[in-house]
């Protein structure tokens, strides 16, 4: 039987990690992901996982170690947040390229500089060309979720690829909700055996993993990448449907709340939503026709059906945690644009950055974009592209 | 049993890097993995750092490597290995696969090993993993076209450190990573070169028995960098241990051991000599760097001495 505990996403993903009881796990402390490593090393010592875990000196050892793990012939998970994603940059698309079905959760950190602990989508959306899938959750249930669904995925073998699941650091890392978690037996028979493709420890097979790959092949091998990513995106509706027939919770690409009949949508990833809904509740008790969406999958990025989930809407307006200098605006905005504009979606789009570095945000600035988007629905214009919230101009 | 050290038992076996790689001819570094591999009787799985042992050995879609391989990045042959090495006592120990007495070796040049993946080694041996590190030692960053490493002696030229009109070629001297691997308090850790194969391969059979980590320091003589004929490979290397400059010994829980002492230690200058990285030295403007540079050698080798319990 499930059980339902009190849990922050830190122990719900450490919970999960039991569960999966990777083969390897080589993994570096850094705050806000700290306690997961921390939980897990207990569950090491306490006998109730068999995993190797090795502690590396660095993250970027982490990653390079979890590599070598995964060409080896076995699971292997690891988790980091901001400055320790950054320093394992190198090996994130080399993990990519080699194929490894590695899972990391990334407690999304803001990245220095300046130094900053608390929560913003810098660290992750600076990693999203690597080549990984990537899952944000609202909460710690989705953290939890997120993380045994990226075992599935990331080692189907259409696949292949590393997935990483992200939340917000601190929010969600180190606040308390409920949560469901499931059987470990349960968990054990929806993500199975481990299948190894290909393993360096098989040594009457030997192969080579990582040679020098010039112009005559690296373009196939960069584009079996994109292949991979079009089949994930065959399979994450799929593991996602198997997992509600297990666990009864439901996924998709995205999560849309009240969007159906809105004229002004919201998109904006992770905990925010949660913020987001409430005040979508009390302006529609006001009579406004506004919706959210809430991606989880945003690699591989589902253009078309996002390009259909606000075809008829009249302004959407993007909230950005983290930004990308000197770009049109930040990333999701940039992305959501490019795939409006693809599919023939004539909605207006603006952006606004906000929550860095763990800024508070508050429903009533959630109302204020949704009243500039209203205010854009009347005028039909375009009142500013991007706007910072909350921010000393 | 293990086969003999001997080469009429040696030969027979077969080539774990096979010929038609596109290292430069007279390279000591083939010579080196060659011994080696072929030193280890057991079925072995490798880890190469980025440098010219990789680039030359496996262009895609062709591999010289009849054993597993694996290259991630410069400075990740020791973490690399570490999880490659991880996952076998993983599975061994949960019965998913049966022991088979693999060896786990990684191999990186001076550049990956002094300098940019010294943490990375650093780590693989204070956590314990039982797999032999090697580092090849041309002295430079050849791969790239000669640039200086933290291996690189003093005074030698470089691209990156260059004999100019007021800098003689490298200002420092190289660091001694052997003493610093040993101080990790290994099990083994070794300075070998490849004219001297009957003691290298000795020293990676010691290396590989060990219950934990392995570091073996091998001087790669690089006829491309070093400047020297094709043909001098194994006189050059034979030179550099006679001459004390590369002196060889190990390092066996904590017992320090010369495994070869010269009859005569002979002067630094005919190691120098036939190197076209070391020409300017020998110009009387730069005479002062050449006493200084022997004078290390010297105090290096009186120190080895000393903590090997050897007169002078
Ligand atoms: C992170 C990173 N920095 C720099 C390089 C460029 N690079 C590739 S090989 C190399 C030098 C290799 O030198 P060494 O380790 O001594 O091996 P050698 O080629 O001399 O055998 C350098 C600087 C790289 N590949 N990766
Ligand atoms: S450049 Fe030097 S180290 Fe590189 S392959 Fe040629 S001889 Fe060997
Ligand atoms: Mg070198």
């Amino acid at each position: 039987m499930s059980r339902f505990e009190a849990m922050d996403g830190n122990t719900a993903t450490a919970e999960a990690m039991r569960q999966v009881n990777p083969d390897v796990v080589a993994a570096y402390p850094i705050t806000p992901q700290t306690s997961t490593v921390q939980t897990f090393s207990q569950f090491v010592a306490d006998g109730e996982v068999d995993t190797e875990f090795i502690r590396v000196e660095s993250e970027h050892s982490a990653m390079s170690a979890c590599i070598g793990a995964s060409a080896a012939g076995g699971r292997v998970m690891t988790a980091t947040s901001a400055n320790g994603l950054a320093l394992m940059w190198e090996m994130v698309y080399i993990a990519a390229s080699n194929r490894a079905p590695i899972v990391m959760t990334v407690v999304n950190r803001a990245l220095s500089g300046p130094i900053n602990i608390h929560c913003d989508h810098s660290d992750s959306m600076g990693t999203r060309d690597a080549g990984w899938i990537q899952l944000f959750g609202e909460n710690p249930q989705e953290g939890y979720d997120n993380a045994i669904q990226a075992v599935r995925i990331a080692e189907h073998e259409d696949v292949l690829l590393p997935v990483m699941s992200m939340y917000d650091g601190f929010i969600t890392s180190h606040g308390l909700e409920r949560v469901q978690i499931e059987d470990d037996e349960a968990v054990r028979d929806f993500i199975g055996p481990f299948t190894a493709h290909d393993a360096l420890l098989d040594v009457d097979n030997p192969v080579t993993y990582g040679p020098l790959d010039f112009y005559d092949f690296y373009m196939e091998h960069k584009r079996q990448q994109v292949e991979a990513m079009k089949y994930a995106k065959r399979v994450i509706p799929e593991v996602a449907a198997d997992f509600e027939k297990h666990f009864g919770r439901r996924y998709g690409f995205f999560d849309e709340y009240r969007l159906d009949d809105a004229e002004l949508a919201l998109v904006v990833l992770s905990s925010t939503a949660g913020t987001a809904r409430s005040v979508v509740d009390s302006l529609r008790a006001q009579g406004l026709k506004v919706g959210l969406l809430k991606p989880r999958v945003f690699r591989p990025f589902p253009a078309e059906e996002l390009a259909d989930a606000l075809r008829d809407k009249i302004v959407v307006g993007v909230m950005d945690r983290s930004d990308s200098f000197g770009a049109l605006g930040g990333p999701l905005f940039v992305e959501l644009s490019a795939a409006l504009k693809t599919y023939d979606v004539s909605a207006k789009m603006v952006d606004y950055v906000f929550g860095l570095g763990g800024r508070d945000t508050t429903p009533s600035q959630i109302e204020s974009v949704f009243r500039d988007l209203a205010e854009m629905a009347e005028t039909g214009e375009i009142k500013q592209l991007v706007t910072y919230l909350g921010v000393r101009e | 049993m293990a086969t003999a050290l001997k080469l009429k038992e040696l030969y027979k076996k077969e080539d774990r890097l096979t010929s038609g790689h596109r290292l430069c001819a007279g390279c000591a570094a083939p010579i080196i993995v060659r011994q080696i591999l072929t030193a280890i009787d057991e079925p072995v799985v490798l880890s190469n750092a980025t440098g010219c042992l990789e680039v030359s050995t496996t262009i895609y879609p062709y591999t010289a490597w009849q054993v597993p391989w694996i290259h991630t990045a410069f400075e990740t042959a020791a973490s690399t290995i570490s999880g490659v090495e991880a996952m076998y006592r993983s599975l061994v120990k949960q019965g998913k696969m049966e022991e088979q007495d693999i060896r786990f070796v990684a191999f990186g040049g001076d550049g990956g090993t002094y300098d940019i993946g010294l943490q990375a080694l650093s780590g693989m041996l204070e956590r314990g993993h039982t797999a032999l590190y090697v580092c090849y030692n041309n002295e430079a960053y050849m791969n790239t076209g000669i640039q200086r490493s933290g291996a690189t002696p003093l005074g030698a030229w470089t691209t990156t450190s260059p004999v100019g009109k007021v800098i003689p070629g490298k200002p420092r001297p190289r660091k001694d990573l052997t003493a610093i691997a040993a101080a990790h308090d290994i099990p083994y850790t070794a300075q070998a070169s490849p004219h001297n194969w009957r003691d290298l391969m000795r020293k990676v059979r010691k290396a590989v028995a060990a219950d934990g980590p392995s570091f073996l320091n091998v001087l790669s003589s690089c006829n491309r960098g070093w400047r020297h004929p094709t043909d001098i490979t194994i006189e050059i290397s034979r030179l550099a241990a006679e001459t004390c400059y590369w002196p060889l010994y190990e390092v066996e829980d904590g017992e320090w051991k010369l495994t070869h002492r010269p009859k005569e230690k002979l002067p630094l200058e005919e190691f120098l000599r036939p190197q076209g990285r070391f020409r300017h030295l020998f110009r009387e403007e730069n005479k002062h760097v050449l006493e200084q540079l022997q004078a290390q050698v010297d105090r290096k080798w009186r120190q080895l001495l000393k903590r090997c319990g050897e007169e002078e």
